[in-house]
């Protein structure tokens, strides 16, 4: 579904990675490895569009992402380290919103949702007063009320307890299961088996 | 999913939460209009109160408070948004996002703008504008305050990934303020003369026209640019 044609990144004068080719179809599972500052979060945001690699391309159903970004953005998710949850509005608030924007109805189960989320009682709080974790469990609520193919993560367990790494894997193991894909970056290694799993790793580069 | 495709409800989605976001913190809206207030009640101190002094006066000052006090609240207008991730994420929306600009700049009219609209007359009395000008005054700010936020809005997307965006903005911004602030005095100006001021009007809704038609495309683009 998503094909990557010999993609580099120059960031201040230093390369980052070059002429990286890779494929991702549906049900599949990539993980992006490498140290700190080696350039993950940087691909990350050439797949989702916000930059321009220095060369190169990415089709999206065999079309640019650039020219055709309105179907690649229909059927794209990407949660950021920056997670784009307001602090002054609720959780409930932030899910509404979140989903209008992304042209869905705002869901009707979202008290239940946030309850899986281990945020009963704390819907209606100012996001700013939760926890980071629970903040950033706010953020992910969005992977159960979306319906798009490419998930685009970074760093999603960041300040995630177990029982939540538990519970992500086990909802990306229903969403690879229904032919959605998954992109993401992590230091922390998957603690659940997935088949699927290809391993990207970047190298640091002076 | 239920996917809805309509533009009116992203538009009124994103206005209402900028509106909410305002009211939770109510500085936002109470800032820029006790600036405006402060500015006018200090001018009389420093010039002297004669009311006839006050009046020739009273149309510059009333407009260029008008500037100043929505430049106050014009850096805000992204940069939450863009700190926490939230710009990103409607820059991601598979609607146009244009519309999505289009809803934030008139959610920051509603909070900045609408204000002095309203307040407009009790300053103008204080200044001791003759009452036959209040009607221009009034007006030029309905078509004159939306032109700012507009306008501002194209510095504010440039400067947005700035550390310290605050100055570059003003320098931006203020010199394509100029001939907003021009039209307007003069039509209030001559409004207080008892003459015709329907052709300064004229130009600043065009101007505003304009504006409405074009900024929300250099808005998407500048902001496309500043999250890159």
């Amino acid at each position: 579904m998503l094909i990557v044609e010999s993609v580099s990144c120059v960031k201040q004068e230093r390369c980052l990675f070059e002429d990286i080719s890779f494929q991702v179809d549906a049900g599949d599972i990539l993980q992006l490895e490498g140290q700190n500052g080696a350039g993950k979060t940087s691909l990350l945001r050439i797949l989702s569009g916000f930059s321009m690699p220095e060369q190169g391309r990415i089709l999206w159903r065999e079309q640019d992402i650039h020219k055709e970004s309105e179907a690649f953005l229909d059927e794209l998710l990407v949660i950021g380290h920056k997670t784009g949850v307001n602090g002054q509005l609720s959780a409930l608030e932030n899910v509404a919103f979140w989903s209008e924007t992304r042209g869905y109805y705002s869901p009707e189960n979202t008290y239940e949702l946030l309850a899986k989320l281990g945020l009963v009682g704390l819907e209606d709080m100012p996001v700013r007063m939760l926890s980071a974790g629970q903040q950033r469990r706010v953020a992910l609520a969005r992977l159960w009320s979306n319906d798009a193919a490419i998930w685009m993560l970074d760093e999603p367990f960041t300040a995630v307890d177990k029982s939540g790494v538990k519970l992500l894997q086990a909802r990306f193991k229903e969403h690879l299961q229904s032919g959605g894909s998954i992109i993401l970056t992590t230091h922390q290694d998957l603690t659940e088996h997935f088949p699927e799993l290809k391993t990207l790793t970047l190298e640091y580069r002076f | 999913m239920k996917k809805h495709d309509s533009y009116w409800r992203i538009l009124s989605t994103v206005y209402k939460k900028d509106c909410v976001l305002a009211f939770r913190q109510r500085s936002e809206i109470i800032n820029p209009l006790l600036f405006f207030l402060i500015v006018i009640t200090l001018f009389p101190l420093g010039i002297g109160p004669e009311p006839q002094l006050l009046a020739r006066m009273a149309p510059g000052i009333i407009w260029v408070a008008a500037l100043l006090s929505t430049m106050l609240g014009l850096d805000k207008m992204f940069r939450e948004d863009f700190n926490d991730g939230s710009l990103e994420q409607l820059l991601l929306s598979p609607f146009p996002n244009t519309l999505i600009v289009f809803a934030k700049i008139a959610a920051h009219w509603t909070i900045t703008g609408l204000p002095l609209i309203i307040m407009a007359p009790m300053f103008a009395m204080l200044l001791n504008l003759d009452s036959t000008a209040w009607n221009a005054t009034i007006l030029t700010l309905a078509i004159g305050t939306p032109l700012l936020s507009l306008i501002g809005a194209i510095g504010a997307a440039l400067t947005v990934g700035l550390q310290k965006g605050g100055v570059l903005l003003s320098l931006l911004v203020l010199p394509l303020y100029i001939p907003v602030l021009i039209f307007a005095t003069s039509a209030i100006d001559t409004s207080a003369m008892s003459l015709d001021y329907s052709g300064q009007l004229a130009i600043l809704g065009a101007m505003l026209a304009v504006a409405i038609v074009s900024a929300p495309f250099a808005v998407s683009s500048a902001l496309k640019v500043s999250v890159s």
